[in-house]
């Protein structure tokens, strides 16, 4: 059974990272499970933590008064949760539900904030991870504004 | 034989009886989404046999309305039933989804180049569709089923709109029970009744196990869905070469004459619609073709 170290450093969102900044990666980090139905967070909370997603299936959603909530993106096993606890102030702008039994590993944000603070070249190779992650985001997220299969085809 | 102002020799058996529609009945009609549909066609004269390549297409006339050309989506081993998957979105195909079982509609075919399956065979493969993407794709998939053992791992990922804009469910849903195919599907949005994927299907790419060494990737959907997929699977170490993509431009004649669906020197029913990715990587970017 791995433990939370060699998991991280296996994980392709952390592949290359040296063997000290795994280990101060390793301090703020913690096991969490979230049953199905269960809200991780809701928009409007403290963004305190960030997940890597063992297995399992996250919808990220926002509710629309009087119409409920629409689902406008899918997370599951090895998928990289949450950076708004990068940005201040550090707050949740969407609804994130368990939609299987999901098995994470959660890293507090103020705690590897201030290990970034500590050490630029952890801060400088965290940043670079996470704007590559943002630009795949935004990319997705372009594509699905562009509302592609509307185009019709034969 | 005649000749076009380049003066390459065309066979007047082409010209000719290439424009002259047979007549089908429509036997069945199934209701996919709000305006999608699938007719299943049989032959007027009795002929029980309509052979076909995967990937190729039909060009269905309605009486005194008009042609358009379809892919043919039925199993490529069983000939003797012709399918046609159909989205409203044209006075013809509109006209088609007025028919009923019992009428007749012109057909002419089957045009086109083919999915390279033969070439694929001992490789993974990708099959990517988006919308009514999925069925010119969907003979691939029956001749991958038909012959499973010559292929290894299997792909198939697919995206729609909204989950009410799935089509085939019933062959996706028994196709997701097997296992020896990977298959996921994705939406761009739902509410929180729908239980699977959301997100563009590019995003499906990154999670898909293949051996980019070893791999054929066939794609179809919108142009821009198709630019965006190639680019997710060269991203995951696969050759332009190894990827395939099923274009499409107005059609007129459907055996390369009339030049309607010219991509600058290509002509897509003629020499498509089915395409080496690398062949067209830089056309599909140019805005003015």
């Amino acid at each position: 059974m791995k433990n939370l170290e060699s998991y991280l450093a296996d994980h392709p969102f952390l592949k290359g990272m040296g063997k000290k900044h795994i280990e101060l990666i390793v301090g703020c980090a913690k096991n969490v499970r979230i049953n199905p139905g269960e809200y991780l967070f809701h928009e409007g909370d403290e963004a305190d933590l960030f997940y890597f997603i063992r297995d399992g299936k996250l919808a990220m959603e926002v509710f629309r008064p009087q119409k409920g909530s629409i689902v406008f993106n899918t997370l599951g096993n090895n998928d990289v949760l949450g950076w708004s606890w990068l940005v201040a102030p550090y707050i949740r702008h969407f609804d994130c539900r368990a939609m299987d039994v999901t098995r994470a590993i959660a890293l507090d944000g103020n705690c590897l904030r201030k290990k970034c603070d500590e050490d630029h070249e952890l801060g400088y190779d965290i940043m670079k991870r996470f704007v590559n992650l943002m630009e795949d985001e935004l990319m997705a997220l372009r594509l699905q504004l562009l509302d592609i299969y509307d185009t019709p085809i034969k | 034989m005649t000749h076009l102002s380049n003066n390459k020799p065309v066979d007047t058996q082409i010209t000719n009886a290439a424009f002259i529609p047979e007549m089908f009945v429509i036997k069945k009609i199934r209701k996919e989404t709000e305006d999608t549909f699938t007719i299943e066609l049989a032959a007027e004269n009795g002929e029980t046999s309509f052979e076909f390549l995967p990937g190729q297409f039909n060009m269905l006339y309605v009486h005194g309305c008009g042609e358009v050309p379809i892919s043919i989506c039925g199993d490529p081993n069983r000939p003797n039933k012709l399918f046609h998957t159909i989205r409203m979105v044209g006075d013809v195909t509109r006209a088609i989804r007025r028919l009923k079982v019992g009428d007749m509609l012109g057909v002419r075919g089957p045009y086109g180049k083919e999915w390279p399956i033969e070439k694929a065979e001992g490789k993974d493969i990708v099959i990517v569709a988006g919308g009514i993407g999925l069925a010119p794709l969907r003979p691939v998939v029956y001749h991958i089923l038909n012959n499973r053992e010559k292929y290894k791992r299997i792909s198939i990922l697919y995206g729609t709109r909204m989950p009410s804009d799935i089509i085939f469910n019933k062959e996706l849903e028994s196709l997701r029970g097997r296992f020896d195919i990977d298959l996921y599907v994705t939406v761009d949005r739902a509410d929180q009744k729908w239980m699977g994927n959301v997100g563009v299907v590019t995003t499906l790419i990154k999670n898909s196990n293949f051996d980019p060494e070893n791999t054929t990737a066939f794609l179809c959907g919108p142009e821009i869905m198709m630019r965006y997929t190639a680019i997710a699977c060269q991203q995951q170490g696969l050759a332009p070469e190894n990827i395939f993509v099923s274009l499409e431009r107005n059609m007129k004649c459907g055996v390369g004459l009339c030049g309607h669906c010219q991509y600058t020197g290509k002509i897509i029913c003629k020499d498509g619609p089915v395409f080496n990715y690398d062949t067209v990587k830089d056309l599909i970017k140019k805005r003015e073709i």
